[in-house]
């Protein structure tokens, strides 16, 4: 097939076509061995941003590994959405067992191919294994066995689809909700509508702080940037962890069309830092190519609404800003900055 | 071969020698000597192509197994107490996922009060869990008993608990044979599931069930578990054949068939009930055992039959079911409906406390005079209970329960001394 050299963006969006780009550059989308691992006909909500997420990061992952994958799922969301009896919409070996051991789950799969390889006579294992969650079930519930599957560098792509919320559930508080944000357990009323400041918990960080191979974090507004990440992921072995932002219309009170424009403004904004890490330390970071303040991501969603009532919250829109800022500082987001976080170990220097 | 050494590292040995696959380790007493052993029989080369996991909790532990189970590898790990508790979502998860995983049980209290010795409350407190439960009555037993669990198991798709009584068992040295690896090899063949992770064939296992078959997927549990009942015996005599040696099955009957009293039992506390029986026989006194060797699936038919010339019943079981008595014994008049016979709850050992000869004279006999009451507590110290009791009734504040008796009881001792 021919391809046209040239470079088209669309306006706004900085995306460039897929079907002008050279065939070693498209994305799999486009292609015709795309595995399609999750098949069609699943009950995920119009716009779910998990969904696209998954969709994407499984089919690289397949390719990656010659479509020798097992994918484990915590309870959530995407479980109950591709499984409902007598349906699934899963086209690999996948298991779901509880809401909070999925990483525990992944490491016996791993176990089980290392044995099997060894019975082989093989170096490695060729059978790899892929661990799933939400927020709730990776930064809440499934917090002990991920970080045990971490300090043990099994060798399991741990994957978070990140909604800051308990949707399966109804839209409950997770320790990845942002602060101000609406939830059934953090309702906008009182002196301090919507979520508490000063809490919540940066997974990706802590997952740096273990000195695992590799920590990425990535957008379901960038999808060939996480086809690379869930790519390289899988050419490593030991124990891997990829943090992917999936806007939920559902719970964030969103248009459905939005759930790209909004991953791509919390990007651009600088509150979710989209990088990669080795061995703790950040070695590539997607810097911001047009900086939005921080209102643009914000004004689009009903769980910031009491934001922006008769009386705008001036002062917390502007902790919102800070938040970003400090981000923006940290992971050196802006120009030529370098990141300023993270965990050198001398082990792998 | 014959060999003196430590149930624990018998069960290891018998572990071993099965050929596991996977093994998950969190340490809690009393069951930490067996997987230490077989961690270093992994780590020493000894047990070829194992992977060993020292796992971050007791929920990691059924986790992993879960995992390794359902990817096709024979999967074992052991636990006890609290660890058993702390799992208990997953325990659920793998007997309802039909994964065979095989587990041990060095049974213990549970707290609170934290308590670290035998009696088989954490066992009991998973009777409906879907899992093969076996009790073990000596060592040898102990190790055969591992030995047939991973034949039991992987024939139904089903976990299996083997149950072996805390310190008493584990941490007790006897005289056990050891099989070889050609013997334990022509019994057990190798792993061959019925649902396996594998890209060659993708199937999809733990998806969600609603009201339309979740009581058919259940009921199959049940029956399986009744497949059990046929199978345990069978498995029992194929190990006989191949080890000479009688271990395991559903129940054990010892001087039963003209006994007008019958006890029944599980664990090692059939060894001192039977000296006591063979003492009371030698009185000229009509009594029996019989032990259960296989509490789930619980052998009704068996029990009925052996039962059948009973006059009486009691029932000695190192649990309690707070607010009703007896655990085995509700099971036990179940297996009796609408027979004529009186059962005695006799609730004994509990948290460690030794079960005498003496004080199993002292029951029995006020059993067979019929002047035991339906529910009795063996050697309960009344005094301590009643002084606890008349504190709560003056004294709002009365404070913690287990301080204040552990206060009174050396108040006690040193009134002594």
């Amino acid at each position: 097939m021919g391809h046209q050299d040239v470079k088209f963006y669309q306006t706004g969006t900085f995306t460039v076509g897929n079907r002008l780009l050279p065939p070693e550059q498209r994305s799999v989308q486009s292609e015709i061995e795309r595995t399609n691992s999750l098949n069609c006909g699943h009950r995920a909500c119009q716009g779910c941003g998990e969904a696209l997420g998954a969709r994407y990061a499984i089919d690289a992952a397949m390719r990656a590994t010659n479509n020798q994958l097992v994918a484990v799922n915590a309870t959530g969301c995407l479980e109950v959405f591709s499984t409902p009896y007598p349906e699934t919409s899963w086209q690999i070996p996948w298991i779901h067992s509880l809401f909070g051991n999925a990483a525990a789950v992944a490491t016996g799969v791993a176990a089980a191919a290392k044995v099997r390889a060894r019975k082989a006579g093989q170096q490695l294992p060729e059978v790899r294994v892929i661990a799933q969650g939400g927020d709730g079930g990776t930064t809440d519930i499934g917090f002990g066995c991920l970080s045990g599957m971490f300090e043990r560098n099994d060798d399991v792509l741990y994957i978070c689809y990140d909604n800051q919320a308990y949707m399966n559930t109804g839209v409950q508080r997770s320790s990845a909700t942002p602060p101000a944000a609406r939830t059934a357990t953090t309702m906008p009323v009182g002196e301090h509508p919507g979520n508490d400041w000063g809490q919540g918990k940066n997974v990706p960080l802590i997952a740096m702080a273990h000195g695992i191979p590799y920590v990425a974090t990535a957008s379901v507004s960038d999808l060939r940037d996480l086809e690379y990440k869930v790519k390289k992921a899988m050419s490593m072995r030991g124990a891997r962890y990829i943090h992917i932002f999936v806007p939920c219309p559902l719970g964030w009170g969103s248009a459905s069309h939005d759930t790209i424009k909004l991953a791509r403004l919390a990007k651009e904004t600088g509150l979710f830092p989209v990088f990669e890490a080795e061995y703790g330390e950040v070695t590539n970071v997607s810097k911001i190519r047009q900086k939005q303040p921080v209102e643009a991501y914000l004004r689009l969603q009903r769980r910031f609404a009491h934001l922006f009532g008769k009386k705008p919250q001036v002062e917390l829109i502007a902790r919102f800003q800070a938040m970003a800022d400090q981000n923006i500082h940290k992971f050196g987001l802006l120009g030529n900055d370098k990141a300023v976080v993270g965990f050198p170990d001398s082990e792998h220097k | 071969m014959l060999k003196q050494c430590e149930g624990s590292h018998a069960v290891a040995e018998a572990v071993a020698l099965s050929r596991p696959e996977v093994i998950c380790a969190y340490p809690i007493s009393p069951q930490t000597h067996i997987v230490e052993g077989l961690g270093e029989m992994v780590k020493a080369g000894d047990i070829k192509n194992c992977e060993y996991i020292n796992v971050e909790s007791e929920f990691a532990a059924m986790s992993v197994a879960i995992g390794s189970s359902a990817a096709g590898a024979r999967t074992y790990t052991a636990t006890a107490s609290q660890g058993l508790l702390f799992m208990v979502e997953a325990v659920y998860n793998a007997s309802g996922l039909g994964l065979p995983i095989v587990m041990t049980v060095a049974n213990r209290a549970i707290g609170a009060p934290i308590n670290i010795w035998n009696d088989h409350s954490d066992s009991m407190s998973q009777r409906d869990c879907g899992w093969i439960q076996i009790f073990a009555e000596t060592n040898q037993e102990a190790a055969d008993l591992h030995i047939q669990a991973f034949k039991l198991a992987e024939e139904l798709s089903l976990p299996v608990m083997v149950c072996m009584d805390g310190f008493i068992l584990t941490h007790a040295y006897e005289r056990v044979d050891i099989p070889t690896q050609e013997q334990v090899d022509k019994f057990l063949p190798p792993y061959s599931p019925r649902q396996v992770l594998d890209p060659a064939a993708p199937v999809s296992i733990g998806a969600m069930v609603g009201p339309e078959a979740f009581s058919e997927v259940r009921y199959l549990a049940h029956a399986k578990q009744m497949q059990a009942l046929e199978l345990i015996p069978k498995i029992a005599s194929e190990f006989q054949e191949i080890f000479g040696r009688d271990s395991g099955g559903l129940v054990r009957p010892y001087m039963l068939e003209d006994a007008e009293t019958v006890v029944i039992a599980l664990g090692s506390v059939l060894g001192t009930i039977k000296d006591t029986i063979d003492e009371m026989r030698a009185d000229g006194i009509s009594i029996g055992v019989l032990g259960i060797n296989s509490f789930r699936p619980f052998p009704v038919s068996a029990i009925r039959r052996a039962l059948s010339h009973a006059k009486r019943i009691v029932v000695l079981e190192k649990s309690l079911a707070v607010g009703i008595g007896g655990i085995v014994a509700t099971d036990v008049r179940m297996a009796l409906d609408g027979l004529d016979k009186r059962i005695y709850t006799v609730v004994a050992g509990l948290g460690g406390r030794n079960i005498t000869r003496s004080s199993l004279h002292r029951v029995f006999r006020m059993a067979m005079h019929d002047q035991l009451e339906a529910l009795h507590f063996l050697d309960l110290e009344w005094s301590i209970v009643n002084k606890e009791l008349d504190r709560e009734r003056t004294t709002r504040r009365s404070g913690p329960i287990a301080e204040n008796i552990l206060r009174d009881l050396g108040q006690t001792k040193s009134n002594v001394g």
